[in-house]
């Protein structure tokens, strides 16, 4: 992990630095202001500077970056040095260097020194020809991209002329047309469009598929004609360039002085597209490399895997190792030497200079000198192999067709190449609930309005159910059973056995998507809003709304708050937004276009007829309505509807009018969304949204268009948005909120000051809303408030102020809103539902048998969260449930104190966990039958330092954990606590911008890539399309991953201390001194050549287990959990089966030479290919699956070795010894006998063990069945 | 018609989608390829390793190895050899005094005879060894301490001979030929060997000196500067090594052909041996026409010119006659390393039979579902 970070930093100066030639200058400083930037926060000038490029002199912009993008890291003369530079940030490769320079020196030098150079250099040189490539593809692309055109304008030509990407500079106008892809970061000055919009789709940025909206500066809206660059005088300030995408403060400074602010709705980013609008221009105000969009390009994420880390401290010992072999043949030569005295015996030669040695000094040297004979020991090829390995992981991963979504079209990326084996080693899942459970496909269930309860069923077209005759309006009390259920919020802790089928999660899992609204209350609203707006327009000036019953104008207030109360967007993505139809303006238009023909087609006699009352007077307008109470009215209509249908009328497939089916609301939560096209549904569907109108289509009125004054958006610590708008027809002043209901209910005017029945409203809101919960639905609360003239203007005056404000103007925004968002009126409430993604009980039923640990944190509510829980079986109904909650850090720590005492007996209250002493997996029987949810409050508490370990502790023994209202720093905070304080690999999915935080702390983050967004998967290591997939991905790919890995480490180590440990053993027959009878090429070459290859191949290959039997016997995926594989002890018996195997293949040539006529190399020969058979039949044995191509690679392997002899021409010069021993019968003899002597222990051992396959062939009860 | 409005809504997504491309042409599919390769499904064997697998593999390489096994060591037994050590070490032996007073600058050769008795007549070719104990000639600097292009004949390595050699590289202001410390170390004793008859006469046993060293050294690895034209002339201007009494091109006096760096005693000194102690081929007895055996069994003498010193280093010195077989000389070793790892496996074979009987009637009888 040390190298990795810079990784990015060297990149960013590195990019610095390739800033053109030409602009050296410019380079210089941008780089210097860079790299001020990131190192402290101290900046000469907090602002940027814009000025018009009057085309004279020099451009005023010319020290900003230009537009020319280099992504490469390397120029041809940089290349070398630069390369190399990296490279030796790892220590491995400083390592090697120093060993091969080290042969340079004469008195230690092992072998020919430029022979020695060659492994390191052959390594440095395939990571440098990799880097090359990257680089050259980088460099590829960047050409594309620099080469393409736009239009810019061309003071010279007082035209716009088409250039080249990279000559686009900041300070110039460009002309942008319709699907064309913004070049750099532009402030939009024009747009073609009637609204001065200009619609933009972000996915290549953000991944959001919506359209997104951005608006003409200010003080250019206005503009008529044609906008001129000429004319555009004003200077325009704003902050450094930075990533975030959603940022953009500054202002224009014009001549006349006046200032314009500059938000991020006026900037159109790099890599966006433009839709939707025929033309648009701007000026440039971030180029290349400083656009939003290349500064949040970070490249690939690295991290380091949990094998790595674990490998690391192998080839520490490893090293430990070495020192000691070195230390003891070291000691032994001094003693060699000093055994002789002076009598200096004919082989024992001087050293070069004729000095010789004293037995100390000799032993100093011949140390040196075994460090380079012994470094085989470290495996200088194991970290390329790795590398190489994993890359083939992520190929094989990517492939995977079983990964692969058709709806989406979208598979499985792995975005961090070389953690591919941790997803074999998870222990703990945090999942998000939004989204990564749920489809996040809102469907809009029931609603309450004013208190009364209206239900929306769905009718499952598919299964040819019958619907109940009449739908189903239902003033709903069927669940009272489910309402004594409801959790208390107390200090307590509550556990009750849930019994009986959840009948209701059911219906939420297996609803299908061809389901459609069938509620009578369609229409029932459609008569409601058709009196409600006849009424209006007449008693507009004398009759205000409020003065309607006010069970109707809630109703009405309901639905348009569901309309206008948000950000969706409407879209007719193929053509060019034509300015809509002029809305109704003025009451006199209203009438006008309001013909009684239309009119009587209505299904309401009742209306029409009061239309015709309230033409004459408005009195009697109110009196009508007025009369009946709004209970009867209803029962009146419920009646008439029943009467008027009894079969709810059916989809059949086609839009109904081509007009609706070309609407398509674009929002940025699937939630709004949903309450959309529910109104829509109702009849009151939006069909404009303009940054100051909106525009309302209600049944038989056409178009009414909203003065949009405000939107004050959403944000996650207000937990709720609001929008201010004018009534077009009753110039009144409403600000319609939609939140959380515990926000929104905080907000509600105290009764006294409101009517009477505000109290029982809430009351009887807030038990609906307790339901909709407990049914799994989403709830949000729908309220409004009028202002008066005057209240307005006085908040509107401060709003501008923060509006304008360039400093702290987000805090400024957020207190402007408070101020507004208080006493407000409670309309009703909303439950929607988020059905669960298929096969997600499944999964989670698998993965939790593969002995991984869920957990779910949601930002949902309690009850809502805990019936998503139920529903994807992740809570049990036979399950006992924990429900912590408390108000207080005292309470907290009482409760946990009281539940771990109940429920743990064998809890001791302040342990504190040693890291995994005991296996997680000897922890995962101990795991009580219990269901832990906790809330965002309580878990707060429970988070503090004081409390964790007690919190973690009754955590750890409970099957699941929900963690419910929690904020996405608590996700993070839960996911750090379980990683650090239990030692765990831990996995966090998720798909919004809140799991991001998670994401990023958790060893393995997995983004889906679904509707929220790209933030989660821009964050991820692994982004999948669908929560199911992580099946296949942990329990198949992640055990590959890692049992390939982990075999192939412990197999390099083992393969190089059996080799190296011949030489060893050779130094007791040669005084010590260093001397190898393995000729210096095999030596060196073997780790490469000789023996690297077959293992990549199974490192790439191999599989323990198929895919189906890892599917079918999730257990089998325990065997990584606890690093079954690659357990320290198991580095050591590898160590010591090297240590036998080399004794062997060393012992049995020298006892059958011994006393002869052979001679170094041709002893040394046999021996090597005595220790390269046994490692390939060990290999052989160790393989389970043997692909064809694994024997064919053996002789290829083999047949290299034999030729490769020959042709090498050596000191040692072994010049046809091969071809000599091929003809001696004992060389066969011995290539039979030792491999089969040297594997014996590991064929033994196979015997009796059963095998992971053994297991499957005949399946043992498994533990965790239980 | 109140569902064409959902249904819109769940069309959204792919709408959106086709509209990103800007309507340029078909989407290409991300599906990946489902070949076997990419898939992961290549053909494979997979053996599965069970008890039942794995244990007649033992039983099969006892029944293979121990036959085997007792084939070698019936063939070393069959091999005839005969070794003496005349290091003189002991004040009895026949060369102590030679041992004793000699040293690398003594001048004038020490000869010592050792007489034996060979209880079995030697059939066949006969070879015959000298045996070094205690010598390390695999260690480290002397190993490298020779100039092979020197030795393949080229002039300038013959003027300028390799680094490598030091110390022995120059003498006298002049090249060593052939330089380095495995050259200088020459083993210079002669050898000849006496048989007596009955009659007590002694009759020299003809050792042919031609073709012990390996074919492809003498042509191909070690070649004479200038051809073996007038050695003298090549060899001009050079030292010959510190240790040597003659120089290179007169190291066979009987033969011209031998002279130089193509000298086969020479040839066979330089290639190193593998452990300390080591035996070098010396010379061969040729096989008689006749039927009698090459070396009758009887008396025989052992003539040394005693040159080499070994006592320093504690080294041994031996002569060894062998007769040769198709798998080399004389080592019983590999036979009864045969005998044993067969053996062993067999055993284990059992063993692991039983184990696994009891093992696996309790999986069955436990857990086998039909």
């Amino acid at each position: 992990m040390e190298d990795e970070p810079n990784r990015g930093e060297v990149l960013e100066t590195t990019r610095g630095a390739m800033a053109r030639d030409t602009e050296d200058r410019a380079a210089g400083t941008h780089k210097a202001e860079r790299r001020q930037r990131g190192r402290s926060k101290k900046k000469p000038k907090e602002t940027r500077t814009v000025r018009v490029h009057t085309g004279h002199e020099h451009n005023p912009n010319r020290h900003y970056a230009n537009n020319r993008i280099k992504t490469t890291k390397y120029t041809v003369l940089s290349f070398l040095p630069k390369n190399l530079f990296e490279q030796f940030h790892r220590f491995a490769n400083v390592y090697f260097v120093f060993i091969a320079l080290l042969n340079f020196v004469p008195v230690v030098n092992a072998f020919q020194p430029e022979l020695a150079l060659a492994p390191v250099v052959f390594i440095l040189s395939v990571t440098a020809i990799k880097d090359l490539w990257e680089d050259y593809r980088r460099h590829r692309s960047d050409t594309e991209i620099n080469h393409m055109d736009c239009l810019v304008y061309s003071r010279a030509e007082r035209r716009y002329v088409e250039r080249f990407w990279k000559e686009v500079q900041v300070g110039d106008f460009i002309r942008l047309r319709c699907n064309e892809i913004l070049p750099a970061d532009v402030l939009l000055l024009s747009s073609s469009d009637p609204d001065r919009l200009c619609h933009l789709e972000t996915a290549t940025l953000d991944g959001e598929t919506n359209l997104k909206q951005r608006q003409v500066v200010r003080s250019f809206f206005d503009l008529d004609c044609e906008f001129d660059p000429l004319k555009f005088n004003g200077i325009i300030e704003c902050e450094k360039p930075n990533n975030d995408l959603n940022r953009f403060r500054g202002y224009i400074l014009h001549r006349s002085g006046s200032r314009d602010a500059l938000y991020k709705d006026n900037l159109l980013l790099r890599g966006c597209t433009v839709r939707n609008t025929e033309e648009a221009v701007g000026i440039v105000i971030y180029a290349g490399h400083e656009t939003k969009a290349m500064l949040n390009n970070n490249g690939p994420r690295y991290k380091r895997s949990k094998l790595e880390r674990q490998m690391n401290v192998h080839v520490f010992w490893c090293v430990v190792i070495l020192l000691l072999m070195c230390l003891f043949a070291a000691i032994g030569h001094g003693l060699w030497v000093f055994q002789y005295g002076d009598k200096r015996p004919v082989f024992d030669v001087l050293s070069p200079e004729g000095a010789e040695l004293s037995p100390v000094v000799a032993a100093v040297y011949l140390f040196l000198t075994l460090i380079i004979v012994f470094q085989v020991l470290i495996p200088i090829s194991l970290f390329v192999s790795i590398e190489i390995v994993k890359v083939c992981q992520v190929f094989f991963i990517h492939q995977d067709q079983d990964l692969y979504d058709e709806d989406s079209d979208s598979r499985l990326q792995c975005r961090a190449l070389n953690i591919t084996e941790d997803l074999g080693q998870t222990q703990y899942v945090f999942s998000d609930k939004t989204g990564t459970l749920t489809e996040n496909k809102m469907v809009f269930r029931r609603c309450t309005v004013a208190g009364v309860e209206y239900s929306h069923d769905e009718v499952d077209s598919e299964e040819e159910e019958v619907p109940p005759p009449g739908g189903s309006l239902r003033r709903d009390s069927s669940s009272s059973q489910q309402s004594s259920r409801v959790v208390l919020r107390s200090l307590s802790t509550k556990t009750h056995r849930r019994t009986g089928s959840r009948a209701d999660a059911k219906r939420a899992s297996i609803l299908s998507k061809h389901t459609a609204f069938s509620s009578p209350m369609v229409s029932m609203v459609l008569v409601l809003v058709l009196v409600l707006c006849l009424l209006c327009p007449v008693s507009s000036v004398q009759c205000p709304v409020s003065s309607l019953p006010s069970d109707l104008a809630d109703i009405m207030d309901f639905f348009m708050a569901l309309t206008v109360c948000n950000t969706v967007v409407v879209s007719s993505p193929n053509q060019p937004r034509q300015k809509s139809k002029s809305p109704v303006k003025t009451i006199e238009d209203f009438i006008k276009r309001f013909t009684p023909s239309r009119l009587t087609s209505g299904s309401s006699s009742s209306s029409s007829s009061s239309l015709a009352t309230s033409r004459s007077s408005n009195r009697g307008c109110s009196g009508l309505l007025s009369s009946p109470s709004a209970e009867s009215t209803l029962a009146k209509l419920q009646e008439e509807q029943a009467a008027l249908g009894s079969a709810p009328p059916r989809y059949d497939g086609t839009p109904r009018s081509p007009e609706d089916g070309e609407l398509r609301y674009e929002a940025e939560s699937p939630d709004e969304a949903a309450l959309v096209y529910a109104a829509r549904a109702y009849k009151c569907s939006l069909v404009g949204r303009l940054p100051d109108q909106v525009t309302v289509e209600l049944p038989h009125l056409g178009k009414l268009s909203f003065e949009l004054l405000h939107t004050l958006g959403f944000d996650s610590t207000r937990k709720r948005m609001s929008v201010v708008v004018r009534h077009p027809l009753t110039d009144q002043i409403t600000v319609y909120t939609k939140g959380a209901d515990s926000v929104i209910m905080d907000l509600i005017k105290p009764p006294d000051t409101g009517r009477k029945l505000s109290h029982e409203l809430v009351l009887r809101t807030q038990n609906y809303l307790n339901l909709y919960a407990a049914d799994g639905l989403r709830t949000l609360c729908i309220a409004k408030k009028v202002l008066s003239k005057e209240q307005y203007a006085c908040w509107l005056q401060r709003h501008l102020e923060a509006e304008t404000a360039i400093q702290g103007r987000e805090e400024l925004l957020f207190d402007s809103a408070l101020r507004l968002e208080t006493n407000l009126q409670l309309l009703g409430a909303t439950g929607i539902e988020d059905r669960l993604q298929d096969g997600v009980p499944e999964t989670i039923a698998s993965l939790r048998q593969a002995g991984l640990q869920i957990w779910v944190l949601t930002g949902d509510k309690q009850e809502t969260a805990v019936n998503v829980a139920y529903a994807c079986k992740l809570l049990d109904p036979e399950e006992e449930i924990l429900t912590l909650n408390a108000d207080s850090h005292e309470a907290c720590a009482l409760l946990l104190e009281e539940t771990a005492k109940a429920f743990l007996p064998n809890f001791a209250p302040f342990e504190v966990y040693p890291p995994s002493s005991s296996s997680p997996h000897s922890a995962a029987f101990t795991v009580h039958r219990l269901g832990l949810v906790i809330d965002g409050r309580t878990l707060a508490y429970a988070l503090d330092q004081s409390l964790e370990d007690r919190f973690l502790a009754v955590a750890r023994s409970c099957r699941s954990v929900l963690c419910c209202r929690s904020t996405p720093l608590q996700k993070s905070t839960v996911v750090k606590l379980v990683r650090n304080k239990l030692k765990v690999m831990t996995l966090a999915i998720g798909d919004g911008a809140n799991d991001v935080s998670m994401i990023q702390v958790a060893d393995v983050g997995v983004g889906i890539s679904g509707q929220e967004g790209m933030q989660a998967v821009m964050a991820s290591d692994f982004a999948l399309p669908r929560f199911r997939y992580l099946q296949k991905l942990l329990l198949v790919h992640g055990h590959w991953s890692y049992s390939r890995l982990a075999n192939m480490i412990l197999f390099f180590f083992y393969k190089n201390a059996m080799f190296v440990a011949l030489v060893f053993w050779y130094q007791f027959y040669c005084g010590f001194s260093g001397s190898a009878m393995i000729d210096q090429w095999y030596l060196i070459f073997f780790n490469l050549m000789f023996s690297a290859f077959p293992q990549l191949v199974t490192g790439t290959l191999d599989k323990d287990v198929s895919a189906e039997t890892l599917q079918q016997l999730p257990q089998l995926y325990m065997s990584g959990q606890n690093s079954e594989e690659y357990k320290p002890y198991m580095f050591w018996m590898n160590m010591i089966d090297a240590f036998y195997q080399s004794l062997v293949c060393f012992f049995i040539p020298y006892f059958a030479y011994a006393d002869s006529d052979v001679d170094v190399f041709t002893w040394g020969t046999p021996i090597t290919t005595l220790a390269l058979l046994t490692i390939l039949v060990h290999l052989g044995i160790e393989t389970r699956t043997w692909v064809r191509t694994h024997v064919s690679l053996f002789f290829t392997v083999s047949l290299c070795y034999n030729a490769s002899c020959p042709s090498c021409f050596s000191p040692s010069n072994p010049y046809w010894s091969m071809q000599r021993l091929l003809q001696d019968p004992l060389f066969y003899l011995l290539c039979v006998l030792t491999p089969v002597a040297a594997l014996l222990p590991r064929y033994v051992q196979l015997g009796p063990v059963p095998l992971p396959l053994d297991l499957w062939l005949c399946p043992v009860p498994l533990p965790l069945d239980l | 018609m109140m569902a064409s409005s959902y249904n819109a809504k769940e069309e959204d997504g792919h709408h959106s989608g086709a509209s990103n491309n800007g309507g340029a042409g078909v989407v290409k599919s991300k599906k990946p390829d489902n070949t076997a390769f990419k898939q992961q499904r290549l053909p494979a064997w997979q053996p599965i390793l069970t008890a039942g697998t794995v244990l007649p593999a033992f039983f099969v390489i006892g029944l293979i190895f121990i036959p085997i096994g007792i084939g070698l060591y019936v063939t070393s037994n069959n091999i005839k050899e005969y070794e003496i050590d005349y290091t003189g070490a002991d004040i009895n032996d026949a060369c102590y005094n030679c041992a004793k007073n000699f040293s690398w600058n003594s001048t004038t050769p020490c000869l010592c005879s050792v007489p034996f008795t060979l209880e079995q007549p030697f059939e066949s070719n006969v070879f015959m060894y000298y045996g070094l104990s205690n010598f390390y000639q695999n260690h480290r600097r002397y190993v490298k301490s020779r100039d092979d292009s020197q030795l393949n004949g080229d002039r300038s390595a013959l003027k300028n001979p390799s680094k490598e050699c030091e110390p022995y590289r120059t003498s006298e202001g002049k090249p060593i030929a052939p330089c380095g410390a495995i050259a200088n170390s020459l083993f210079n004793d002669t050898l000849e060997l006496y048989h007596i008859d009955s009659n007590g006469t002694r009759n020299a046993i003809p050792l042919v000196k031609k073709g012990i060293a390996w074919w492809t050294d003498k042509h191909v690895k070690f070649r004479n500067p200038g051809g073996n034209s007038n050695l003298t002339v090549a060899f001009q201007d050079t030292s010959k090594p510190v240790n040597w009494r003659k120089p290179v091109f007169d190291l066979d006096p009987s033969d011209p052909e031998n002279n130089g760096f193509i000298n086969e005693d020479f040839i066979v000194w330089m290639r190193t041996a593998a452990l300390p102690t080591f035996r070098k081929l010396y010379r061969i007895i040729q096989k008689k026409p006749s039927t009698t055996p090459t070396l009758p069994s009887g008396k025989y003498v052992l003539e040394i010119t005693y040159n080499y010193p070994v006592r320093s280093f504690d080294g041994r010195k031996r002569m060894i006659l062998s007769t040769i077989s198709w798998m080399g000389g004389k080592n019983p070793f590999l036979g009864i390393a045969y005998i044993t790892v067969g053996s062993i496996c067999f055993f284990l074979g059992v063993v692991l039979l039983i184990i696994h009987h009891k093992y696996d009637t309790r999986n069955n009888s436990a857990d086998i579902p039909s």
